[in-house]
Parts: structure tokens; sequence; C-alpha cells
């Protein structure tokens, strides 16, 4: 009996792992055919990603990249866990890292004091812009994709409108860039000097640490429980006595938080200040990077890596006389695979596991029916 | 007319699957009419012939029963006067009584039956397969609907008859087969079987019989209902009083059972004692205290058991495994969990324990929900429920879909539990079940309890017509009345419990 169950689990894992893997098969493919059609050698190409891509430097910067989609991608897995569709993470990051730049700027208090505080107004901020699309919904029935997108643009218009010199901003030395007062050196977050490959951003730290909490508080408490269970089935929940609506906006606000850390990496170990460069879209990144991580803390790691591997490298392409348009391809082609390909293996997964159920049941069976016919 | 008996879990229904084509045989074939075939879809089986009525009705309630006949099958004679000419030829060729112009949500549920008959008629059926399909009516409604039965036969139709309900299979049935985990291990004919005779084919053991033996109704009461009101205002404006003025009183070591028709206020009325509704007014007092305004939560941990009547949409997460099904609705009390952590190696240990206790069939507690059969489902949650010792069980059709030999286990926990002091709200459409089990039974009628009758001399027929709104007040069973023709399944079961 347990080497059944052993067997059944172990299929599981392999399925779990099939369909990603059959997605990036197929974007691959897709890739190949696409570098042929505009004529260049797709070989080349692949074997400079690779060459490239592991390159000590690229490494500090794909893991750097990944501390920003990780951050992403588990904000928009909550949601997913609870059935909601979070589209709103990328206002919600780049309101909540305007106002913690903003704040940031104007402190003068000493880096342990400075540095939570930025990090706190950020989660805060993040999680006021998704609990706006909680409550709508709690109350009002209103969809959270309609709620959340309408928020990212409004998230937009605020942001334009007090990223002006004389509002929230100012005019920097060079007389180009308008952006937040800059941070002072001592709210700069702890970086690993790497030498020639450059800095490891600090970040990285509190993402392991936000993965870990997300596994702990879904899998291993009560709370997380009741989560999974209003995703899985709301009449369920309802039934045993979990309070849906409640368990609707509370994880609304605890996405939204986790929204909130996205710009950190960058706001803190990077650019230091918020100007219109900061990096717009991560949002939607994260959706992807979610997808393809099934919703599993380790799963969203390696989506979040593969993610940064490819921008470093397809960027590099460009050198190399490839369109980088290359990059779009590949990831489009990737998160579309991984939808399809999720489904079909979970239903094989489901069928195929019924099946063995009632093969082992029959086995079982088998015995004590003859036994009796004998008698 | 052929009848199929079985277990739950015993394959009757993929068995009806393959025959439909919405499932693959690994080996074998299928022979219609002297004719080897292979069905790939629902649809090459209706091209042969073959029209199967679904337990669960499939047809749309803001349509005419013209419009659900011909939708889907429009190429073959029109939507227009010529199909509502052919749904009255095949309504008066076999005695179905359908009017085509009527609302579908305007009909009952032995009307909506005889509607998807007659569906699968106009599609040209020789071959019928009816599942479960006495599973919501009462006994005058089966009566009619065996009667339609034996029309059909007369005309030369095909009639294969899935059933539980063993005295119904061999009053109609030409012939039965009886299956067992996969295989058959048997036909015989009515003429020469009992039921007592086919339970064992089907089983390897006795019919279980549901009767309770001496009364242990104490005077202290545990759930008090007074003046339970809710209405409901549906989308044109209407407002429909769902619960009427309900009141009563369970005592510990009591089992209330309320009979009625589908649809008449018991989901609601569950759902108003489980706090998953609101209602507009009146009080909930569990064993003295007033949980009128307390979350459903609350109510559980207090101490009320709740087998639900939809197990899937409110028993279970059936994409999760038994371990973690074993945590749902208790995710606060032990073994489950300390403090707000998780105890995932006691809940496991204990799902292990249910298994074991309740005979609950499956592998492993690491396969999903979905992979068991409907009984070993219900088991699970039975014992689930009852793992809690709960001062309340609210059990709404605990046996429904369940095979015989589980419904025995179930009634004798339930039976168990109420020798200990548990109170039981049962709910059910098995007359026999609620009159076996109950000690008190009340009769629901449109969001009322319109009658009560005492369980140890009412019959199912008496019970039926105060179901129907025939009857109201003190149910007095008539005397002489009682060798009815009609009263075959629950005189079978008698007969047996001898």
């Amino acid at each position: 009996m347990n080497k059944l169950t052993q067997r059944i689990d172990k299929e599981r894992l392999l399925l779990g792992i099939a369909a990603p893997l059959l997605a990036v098969v197929a974007a691959l493919v897709v890739t190949t055919l696409v570098i042929l059609a505009t004529g260049k050698n797709p070989g080349a190409a692949f074997s400079d990603m690779l060459t490239y891509g592991s390159a000590s430097d690229s490494q500090v910067y794909i893991l750097n990249k990944a501390t920003t989609y990780y951050l992403a991608g588990v904000s928009v897995a909550i949601g997913f866990r609870m059935n909601l569709f979070n589209i709103g993470v990328d206002g919600q990051y780049r309101i909540a890292a305007f106002f913690a730049a903003v704040l940031g700027g104007a402190l003068t208090t000493p880096g342990w004091i400075s540095i939570p505080l930025i990090i706190l107004c950020a989660m805060g901020t993040g999680a006021v812009w998704a609990g706006i699309a909680g409550v709508l919904k709690v109350t009002r029935g209103v969809s959270e994709v309609i709620s959340t997108i309408m928020l990212n643009a409004i998230a937009t218009a605020i942001i334009a409108y007090l990223l002006q010199p004389g509002k929230l901003a100012e005019l920097q030395a060079g007389g180009t860039v308008v952006s937040t007062k800059p941070l002072p050196q001592s709210s700069y977050f702890f970086q690993i000097d790497t030498g020639a490959a450059g800095e490891l951003w600090g970040f990285i730290v509190i993402a392991v640490i936000v993965g870990i909490a997300y596994w702990f508080v879904l899998g291993r408490t009560r709370f997380g429980f009741d989560l999974r269970t209003v995703g899985q089935s709301e009449s369920a929940a309802a039934a045993s006595g979990v309070s849906v609506k409640k368990m609707i906006a509370t994880s609304m606000l605890i996405s939204g938080a986790i929204a909130g850390l996205i710009g950190m990496p960058t706001l803190l170990n990077d650019s230091h200040q918020f100007s219109n460069d900061f990096p717009v879209g991560i949002g939607f990144t994260g959706i992807a990077i979610a997808l393809l991580g099934r919703n599993n803390p380790v799963g969203i790691a390696l989506g979040a890596l593969l993610w940064g591997f490819l921008e470093r490298t397809t960027n590099h392409l460009e050198f190399e006389g490839y369109d980088k348009e290359i990059l779009g391809v590949i990831q489009g082609v990737i998160v579309l695979c991984v939808v399809i390909a999720y489904e079909l293996v979970r239903r094989y997964g489901l069928k195929r596991q019924q099946q063995r159920v009632g093969a082992e049941l029959a086995a079982q069976a088998a015995a004590p029916t003859q036994k009796q016919e004998v008698a | 007319m052929h009848a199929l008996c079985g277990e739950n879990g015993a394959g009757k229904s993929t068995l009806m699957k393959i025959l439909y084509g919405m499932q693959q045989p690994d080996e074998g074939t299928i022979t219609v009419g002297g004719e080897s075939v292979t069905f790939h879809t629902p649809a090459d089986a209706i091209a042969r012939g073959i029209g199967m009525v679904h337990q669960h009705f499939m047809l749309a309630d803001n349509l005419t029963v013209l419009e659900n006949v011909v939708l889907g099958a429009e190429k073959l004679y029109g939507i227009g006067g010529k199909a509502r000419a052919k749904i009255r030829e095949i309504s008066d060729a076999y005695n179905l009584n359908v009017r085509p112009d009527v609302l579908l949500e305007e009909l009952g549920v032995a009307d909506r039956q005889r509607v998807e008959i007659l569906k699968v008629l106009y599609r040209g059926a020789k071959t019928l397969i009816l599942d479960e399909p006495t599973a919501v009516l009462v006994p005058q409604e089966v009566d009619a609907l065996f009667d339609n039965l034996r029309e059909l036969k007369a005309e030369g139709l095909t009639v294969i008859f899935i059933s539980h309900k063993l005295g119904e299979v061999l009053s109609v049935a030409d012939e039965i087969t009886v299956i067992r985990r996969g295989t058959t291990v048997g036909t015989v004919k009515p003429a020469g079987t009992t039921s007592k005779q086919l339970a064992e084919l089907m089983v390897g053991s006795e019919l279980p019989t549901p009767e309770t033996e001496e009364s242990t109704v104490t005077d202290v009461a545990l759930l008090k209902l007074d003046g339970l009101r809710l209405a409901q205002t549906d989308l044109d404006g209407v407002e429909r009083i769902i619960l009427d003025d309900i009141s009563f009183t369970i005592h510990k070591g009591e089992v209330l059972g309320i009979a009625g028709v589908e649809g008449n206020g018991q989901s609601e009325l569950v759902e108003a004692i489980m706090g998953i509704r609101t209602p507009d007014s009146g009080t909930v007092t569990l064993d003295g205290t007033d949980i009128s305004h307390v979350p459903t939560r609350h109510r559980r941990e207090s101490g009320v058991g709740y087998i639900p009547e939809d197990r899937h949409r409110h028993g279970l997460l059936l994409e999760a495994p038994l371990w973690e099904n074993r945590i749902l609705g208790h995710v606060t009390e032990k073994p489950n969990s300390r403090g707000q952590l998780l105890d995932i190696k006691a809940a496991r240990t204990d799902t292990e324990r249910i298994i074991q206790a309740y005979d609950v069939r499956t592998p492993g507690i690491d396969v999903t929900a979905a992979s068991l059969s409907g009984g070993n489902q219900q088991k699970l949650i039975v014992g689930r429920e009852m793992s809690h010792a709960p001062k309340l069980l609210i059990a709404a059709h605990p046996t429904r879909g369940v095979d015989v030999g589980a419904q025995a286990a179930i009634w004798d926990h339930i039976r168990e539990a109420r020798r200990e002091g548990l109170a039981v709200l049962l709910i059910s459409a098995d007359l026999d079940e609620l009159i076996g089990l109950s000690d008190t039974l009340r009769v629901m009628y449109r969001g009322r309890l319109v009658a009560d009758a005492d369980p140890a001399t009412i019959t199912p027929e008496e019970l039926g017509s105060a179901m129907t709104g025939a009857a109201t007040g003190h149910l007095e069973h008539a005397e002489g009345s009682a060798g009815d023709s009609a009263a075959v399944s629950a005189e079978d079961d008698e007969d047996d419990s001898r």
C-alpha cells in the first residue's frame, strides 16, 4: 500500500516538472524557428546565450533581477492560491516604491531606523492600494481583475502628478532627470561585493525570507489552510467555517504588501531614488513567473531566475546582430505554453490517479472475492 | 427492462459512461442489435439509439419544454410546429403527459424527469439508460414513473435501470444484473429472488435496515429553533419566503427527521443552523446558548457536526489529498492544529485511523478525494464529523449515493452516537431511512413544517402525501391501508428484518 502512495507521489512530482519543461522546450523550438526565419543561425545564438549567461558578472546580474522578479511572483501567487487574479501588482509596487522613496529621501534618521521604515511604508502603501480592490470586491462584488487594472492606471497618474519639481520631486543636478530626493547614504541596503562581477544586492536575503514565509504560512498554519480552502472551493470553505469575504480582503492586503516589496531591491540597492526611469511592468512579469512556478515557492524562484537569464542573454544577443525582440517571443511562448501544459497535465494526472486507485482497489478486492466463491 | 444493481464504486456509473460513449473501455466489446460497435462520443451512442437520463437533470429552467427537447436536436424535426407535433405524439404514445409549451421552471421534479425521458425518445432512442431515476421522487411519483417505464417496454423499447433500492428493482425489472467491484457477480430473475438474496449478492452480507432500537430520547433540549424566517428577493424583484416560522426542539439522544420533496427549504434550513445563511428573524439555541449570530466556525467548534447534502460542493476539497480533507472544517480543533499551526503529522495519523475505523477504501491518504467513489467519500466525511464528538449532528442525505454496505455502517454510527446523547437533525429523501432512524418526524413543504408524524406507525405513502402538500397537521396512521401494494419497498425491508 505504501509503495503505491509513493508511486503516486513520485508520479505527481514528475507531472509537476513535466509541464514547465514542456513549455520551455516548446519555447525553444518556436524561438529556433523565429531565428531561422530572420535568416540567422539559432545554434550560435543559443551557445552565445549560454556562455554569456553563465559568466560571473551575468550571474550576479541575474540574481539581482531575480530578486525583484521573485517578490513579484510571490505577490501574484498569493492571489492565485485564493483564486484571485491580482493584476494590480504592477500599480501597487510602483506607488509603494514612490512613496517609500519620498519617505526615504525625507528621513535623516540612522539606517537601522530608516530602512525598516522605508520597507514598512512600501508594504503599507502596497497593501492599501490592493486593499481598495479587496474592499470593492467584498462589499460591492466588483471583479478584482477590473478594479486592479483601473488602479494601475490611477497609480500611474498619481505618480506622474506628484513626480514634478515643486510637488514631491526635484530636478536633479544634471538638469535632465526629475526624481524624488535621493536616499541618504545611510539608508542604502547592504550589498555583497563579488569583486569584478559586481555587487550582489542584499535584498536577496529578504526575498528568501519572503519565500520561506510564503511556504510556511500557506502550508503549515491554520490561516494558510483556510486560504487554500477558499481557493479550492468557496462553498466548501464557507461550510467549513471560513469567512470567505474576510479571507478575500485579507489575502488581497497581503498580496499588496508583498507587492510593495517589489520596488525595494531597486530603490534600496540600486537607484536610491524614484525617477521616471524606475522599472515598470514588473507586476505583469510576476504573473508570468507565478504561472511558470506553479505558485510553488521553489518553482517561482526557478521562474524568476529563468526570466533574469533570458533578459540578460537576449540583451547581449542584440550586440551580436540578432533582434532583441527575441526576448518577447521566448517569454510569450513560454507563458502561453505553460498555461496550456499545466491544464493538460493537471487533468491527465487526476484521471491517471483515479484509474490507479480503482485498479489498486480492484486488486485488493480480488482476494476476498475469490475466497467467498470457494466457500 | 434490465436493472443494474451494485454498491457505489462497483462500477455501475463507469459501465454506463462507457455505454454512452463518455469513456473508452480498455478492452471488451459492446454489441447493439447484433452488431459490434465502438462509441467515441455520446453522439455515437445516440446515433445507435442509446439515450441516457442522468441523475441530475440536464435541463434549462428558463426555456419551455419544447425548447428543452429540441435543443441540440434541431435538425430532426425543426423547432416549430413539426417538433411540437412530434412531442405530443411521443407523449401520447407513452402516456408521458408532457405539455410542450410550459416553462420548465414551473414543473416539478417528476415532470422534469418525464421531460428528460421524452428528450431521449425524441432523439430516436431505442435503449434508455436511467441513472438512479427514483432518488428524487416520492413513492407516488415512483409508481407513476414505473407505469411509464412499463409503457415503454410494451412498445418494444429496452430500459436499463440503475438503482440502489432493491425493492424497486425487484418490482419493475425483468432481469437484474448485480455488479461488485467492477465485475458482474450474477444475473437473476426477480421472480425467484428476494431483496435479501439480492443484497447478499451485492455486498456479500445481509441487507441493513434503518431501524432504531429502544428510544434514547432524553428531556434535555439541545437544539432549539424559534420562529426562523428567511425571505429572498429573486431577480424579478419578487420576494419568496424560503423559511416560514420554523420552530422545533431536538433533545439529547433524539433524531429529528425532516421529510420533504427537495427544494422546499431543507437546504436553507440547514444553512441557517450552520450559520452559512443569516435568517431574517428567529433564534437558534444550542445547548442553552443563543448562537443566532455566531459565525459558522464557532458553531462547529461548539459541537455541531455537519454532513452536507452536496459533498462535492460543501464537504470536500476534491483536488486535495485525504488528510487535508480530514482537516477541512475542523482546522482549529485537535488533532489538526496546535495553536495557530497545523499539526500535519497528527492529522495524517488520525486520517489513517478514520480510514480504518470507517472502512474508507483507499490505497492511501495522499490520493485526492476525487479519486474515491461517492460512498467512500461519504464515509470519510462521516468519520471526520464523528471524530470531534459532536453534540449535534446535522445530516443531510447522509446515505445518498452510498452503497448498501456503507449505508449500514453510517446508520450504525449515527445510532451509536445517538445512544451517547447525540442529537441529530436528519434530512433525507429516503423515506425508509427517515422512518427507520427518526424518533420524531416533521414534514416540510414550501418552507413550512406542515405536518408531524410518529415514525413507529407511519408508512412512506402517508408521509408522501404530506410531502406534496395534500395532508397537514398530525398524521395518524390509517389502519387497514398498510397492505397497499404501493408499499413495496417498505414491505420488503420489513420482511428482511424479521
